[in-house]
């Protein structure tokens, strides 16, 4: 498991139409400022989300909200919602499932760890999915599975690329073998979109791990990461674990990948929505 | 029988292994090493051979049997050209339309250094994109462990057996324990929890076929076999796309509320 970012879901001007009353304001912390984990400077919470949530002194790329991600990258008022009552229900009985599941919701703003739909991106339609990290690390069950695999079903039927943000521990525990069984179920509904010769690209963010990164999140024609972030299959812990040594310095990091060869390239938030521009108009999407 | 005796059943030295259900389910069984990326993983088994008299692809995750062997199989957790070679000789079954047929015991894919710089997560995510629309019939039985990813990347297939005392399960009974108790320990409690034995799979719809394991370990070679080539020679009459959509179906119905 991993652990959380420093400061809890941040306050970020939300634009347009997107759930803004929706956001409890036990969520926005207190304090005017934090502390960047990276270069110790202090940064004003507010400047910090004009700033897409990057350090302005060591360009550190903070954890973000799906809603936040959305805006940074959806054109103002174009993101249609898909699927947004849907909800994980305890189906395997499993202990404090659902007391979690109601807290995810309530600290995360969110009915479920991923939102889908289509927006336009300058102007291009595209479908996108967005995963939560503040609902249950992003973890994948039933519901996060079911609203990807009908996002890529929508794209396939509408001729639609399709943008994925990752962010996830892995699978969800909670939801036992059916979270396992996610993984087939979404895989096949991307195979079928890339049979259709549809585009798919993958945003890794931090973290993507476990069943996530070993389905989806590497299935992209095109695998993008944020700069610094986590991508593997198993945990650094449950690595250090089982091989009982240190890891190397920026294992598994985004820049680690790329040297390794398993993400086309490292694109920086900033940058980021221009450049999905420009490849979802190298592919004719217009 | 308790969730977690079955777990312990499941984990047994001595148990049947790939390696037994292929010599005495098959015969002619050659095999074919190597993933031609990287090295060849031992932890898989992949070759091809007669069912009957049918040419089937066979590939199977295997934890090895004395000792020297078992550390030779790296326990049956694969490294990444493990589930490389698999997806090569699933290809070449597709090409000669062979019949696949995979056998897992896995307590996971290997988690290590090496294996996250070759790309686990992406060698099993190509494994489970590709079995998708592999053109042949595809049969996957459990017959021990089915530890998470590493399992799946071998069971994405039109129908998923499982011997009675085997388990299927996203996590290790101990592993949920100590994410959810602090305390591994607790993994009896966990493997409840989790349904992870066959009669719970069955129940949920997530495996198609329990093989008995009451009448001996020579009978379940029988019933398999028998099993086997009533399905796949049903399975060779449909047509191309009707089992391509059945199988995309089989998984699809997981989860749609
Ligand atoms: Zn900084």
């Amino acid at each position: 498991m991993i652990r959380k970012g420093i400061f809890k879901k941040p306050k970020i001007a939300l634009e347009g139409n997107i759930k803004q009353s929706k956001t409890p304001s036990a969520n926005i912390p207190n304090e005017m400022c934090v502390c960047c984990p990276s270069c110790n400077k202090m940064l004003f919470n507010d400047e910090l989300n004009e700033n897409l949530v990057v350090c302005s002194y060591c360009n550190h790329h903070f954890r973000m909200n799906s809603r936040q991600r959305l805006n940074m990258i959806a054109d103002e008022d174009s993101f249609i919602e898909h699927n947004t009552d849907l909800k994980s229900e305890n189906i395997l009985d499993f202990p404090n499932y659902d007391k979690k599941l109601k807290n995810s919701q309530l600290e995360s703003s969110e009915n479920e760890a991923v939102i889908t739909g289509v927006c336009k991106i300058n102007s291009i339609n595209s479908a996108i999915f967005v995963m939560e990290p503040y609902f249950m690390m992003g973890s994948m069950g039933t519901v996060v599975g079911e609203k990807i695999t009908r996002i890529f079903e929508f794209a396939s039927e509408n001729r639609l690329p399709v943008i994925g943000f990752c962010v996830s521990g892995g699978a969800r525990m909670q939801e036992g073998i059916l979270s396992l069984m996610q993984m087939a179920k979404v895989s096949g509904a991307v195979k079928k979109h890339s049979d259709n010769r549809l585009l798919y690209i993958t945003v890794l963010t931090d973290p993507t791990m476990g069943g996530v990164t070993a389905s989806f999140a590497m299935q992209g024609d095109i695998i993008i990461a944020e700069p610094n972030a986590l991508v593997g299959f198993a945990g650094p812990r449950v690595i250090e674990q089982t091989i009982r040594q240190k890891l190397p310095d920026g294992f598994q990091k985004a820049e680690y990948l790329l040297k390794t060869g398993f993400i086309n390239d490292i694109v920086e938030r900033k940058k980021l929505k221009e450049y999905l521009t420009k490849l979802l108009q190298l592919h004719n999407y217009k | 029988m308790a969730a977690y005796d079955i777990v312990t059943k499941a984990r047994a030295n001595g148990r049947a292994t790939t390696k037994n259900y292929i010599e005495n389910i098959f015969t002619d069984f050659i095999e074919l090493h190597g993933d031609r990326r990287f090295s060849d993983d031992n932890a898989v088994i992949s070759g091809i051979a007669f069912l009957d008299t049918t040419p089937v692809t066979v590939i199977g995750l295997e934890k090895g049997q004395d000792t020297k062997d078992k550390i030779s199989r790296n326990f049956g957790s694969a490294q990444p050209e493990g589930y490389r070679k698999a997806l090569r000789q699933m290809q070449l079954a597709e090409k000669f339309n062979r019949p696949v047929i995979c056998f897992v015991d896995t307590s996971g894919a290997y988690c290590g250094i090496g294996a996250e710089e070759r790309g686990q997560g992406q060698a099993i995510a190509e494994c489970l994109y590709n079995l998708m629309t592999l053109k042949v019939p595809v049969i996957s039985i459990i017959i021990g462990e089915g530890g998470s990813g590493g399992a799946l990347a071998l069971a994405v297939a039109d129908e998923v057996w499982m011997l009675e005392n085997s388990i299927y399960s996203v996590i290790s009974p101990e592993g949920c324990a100590s994410i959810l108790w602090k305390d591994s320990s607790k993994a009896a409690e966990a493997a409840e929890c989790l349904k992870l034995t066959s009669k719970e799979l069955y129940k949920l719809n997530i495996i198609d076929k329990v093989i008995s394991e009451k009448l001996g370990q020579k009978q379940s070679y029988e019933t398999i076999k028998r099993l086997l080539l009533e399905t796949i020679n049903a399975s060779m009459n449909i047509d191309e796309n009707d089992l391509l959509e059945k199988r995309y179906q089989r998984f699809r119905k997981f989860g749609n509320t």
